[in-house]
């Protein structure tokens, strides 16, 4: 709810758009045209929250940390007034000073050096994956790919056992839709929360956790006294909460531009090392993550527009990476467009912990494809998975031919 | 407005006139200096956006921080004395002709 007694500051657009309505994740961006074209800042009359959707205010507001704070919940609730559904994440929703000391435990265990060791693993992964799936010829992919292989890999490289995996998926969800408002979408998911949510609480116990896994390394952190016993489960849990249906729909998003796109499905394909960068700009095009809020800890001014202490700011990370300001042919999806600046991973010190994983997962997929395969055709209806945060596909099916 | 002189991996240099304020590695990537990609787009992350800083002027540089220590050492092309993250190199004018080689790869 509005500080501010549930009224803008005046000359802020009214919008009396719902961005967490289906009707808007059907196809989200001729709204993000108009979010953007309004004004630097806008208001939603429905939830009574301000919005960003220029990449420039996107950029400077999760720049600025201190005055657009995350530790009142980067969702519409905001915790000084409501009761967080689970125990408050201690590197998502937190500020600084705090929040350097999670943040870099967090960052060490997933580090560049770190990606250099799972490389050789993560790459052979994804090129068996490719060769099932040239053998099936016909598949779904979404389930057979974006979901397979992320969970071929990911639970493995963190130390989880075999057995619960399939809450991982559902969890993820639920997160990712506790940060909108009070729809159905939220309130179905928390409903059928219990299971999954005690499945991860015990995952994140250090006796279930894999020797050399993401997992053990975290709580050897707090052995090295970075972070206390009662801190390393909660940090586990951030890895499990986003570092799975994050790169699903990431692979899912590059996957579906590849197949939609021939010409740079063809571009990628004459020069397979490409497919990091194709990755990256699917991130940028398809923007997996497409919003997240911060809470203004006192009275500011963006781009000419007083924001009072208490607001709740929504980010369209998605608009700002098709904000046409910032970028050339916005709604091109190039393989070879130089991509550094997109906030699909965030930006600033929130930035996306486990950035370098989920490039590693997609460059993983878009080289073996490469290589490997000639052409992808669509073979049925693209149907949507709909998340008040996330943007992916339910189902996608396809069939590919051998190079 | 100092300039920063890039020397590419095929022994082509490029002058660049920067602004105090800005990083090296905002300067090359505005300017198509290819061989920087930072990826995390300038905070500290990635490790893509690594130079090797001329002898002449590694020491003149504020020093890095223990956070940069630690990504050089996951850097894809090899770590040398002078490496450093070039979003980590804010512009001064001190910093007039300041000269970088590029590594042959970052990723």
């Amino acid at each position: 709810m509005s500080a501010s007694g549930f009224t803008p500051s005046a000359g802020v657009p009214h919008m009396d758009i719902d961005p967490f309505s289906i009707e808007f994740f059907e196809d989200p961006h001729p709204a993000h045209e108009v979010l953007r074209e309004a004004g630097p800042v806008v208001w939603f009359d429905k939830w009574k929250v301000y919005g960003v959707a220029r990449h420039a205010e996107v950029h400077a507001v999760l720049n600025d940390p201190l005055t657009f704070c995350s530790s009142r919940g980067v969702g519409l609730s905001d915790f000084a007034k409501e009761k967080a559904w689970r125990p408050q994440s201690i590197i998502l929703e937190a500020d600084p000073p705090e929040h350097a000391r999670t943040r870099a435990v967090l960052s060490r265990v997933l580090s560049p050096t770190v990606m250099k060791q799972l490389r050789g693993s993560f790459v052979a992964a994804a090129e068996s994956r490719v060769e099932a799936l040239l053998a099936k010829g016909s598949f779904d992919a979404i389930a057979d790919l974006a979901e397979a292989y992320p969970l071929s890999v990911f639970p493995d490289a963190l130390g989880l056992k075999p057995e619960g995996r399939e809450n991982l998926l559902p969890y993820a969800s639920l997160v990712f839709n506790s940060f909108g408002p009070p729809n159905r979408l939220r309130q179905d998911a928390i409903e059928r929360s219990a299971p999954h949510q005690a499945y991860v609480a015990e995952q994140c116990q250090r006796e279930n956790l894999a020797p050399g896994g993401f997992g053990a390394c975290i709580h050897a952190r707090a052995d090295a006294g970075d972070i206390t016993a009662a801190e390393a489960p909660l940090l586990v849990r951030s890895l499990l909460s986003a570092g799975l249906d994050t790169t699903v729909n990431g692979i899912g998003a590059a996957v579906y531009c590849l197949a939609r796109f021939p010409d740079q499905w063809a571009r990628l394909r004459s020069d397979p090392t490409l497919a990091r960068n194709a990755f990256e700009e699917a991130v940028r095009f398809e923007s997996p993550v497409q919003t997240f809020f911060r809470t203004t800890t006192r009275d500011v001014e963006i781009s000419g527009s007083r924001i009072g202490e208490g607001e709740k700011i929504l980010m369209f990370l998605a608009a700002a990476n098709r904000d046409p300001r910032r970028w050339d042919r916005p709604d091109e999806y190039d393989v070879t467009r130089k991509t550094s600046g997109h906030v699909g991973y965030g930006s600033g010190i929130h930035m996306c912990v486990g950035q370098l994983v989920a490039r590693l997962e997609g460059e993983a997929v878009l080289s073996a494809l490469a290589k490997r395969v000639s052409t992808i055709e669509i073979t049925g209806p693209a149907t949507r998975r709909f998340n008040n945060t996330l943007r992916g596909l339910e189902s996608l099916p396809v069939s590919i031919k051998a190079a | 407005m100092p300039t920063i002189i890039f020397n590419r991996p095929d022994n082509r240099s490029e002058r660049v006139d920067a602004s105090a304020g800005d990083s090296v590695m905002q300067v090359a990537t505005t300017h198509g200096v290819d061989e920087i990609v930072a990826e995390c787009g300038g905070n500290a992350m990635c490790a893509t956006c690594h130079v090797y800083v001329d002898e002449r002027w590694i020491a003149r540089l504020a020093p890095m921080s223990e956070e940069e220590d630690e990504l050089l050492h996951g850097v894809a092309a090899e770590r040398l004395p002078n490496s450093r993250l070039s979003c980590q190199i804010k512009i001064t004018p001190e910093l007039d002709g300041l000269v970088v080689r590029l590594p042959d790869r970052q990723i």
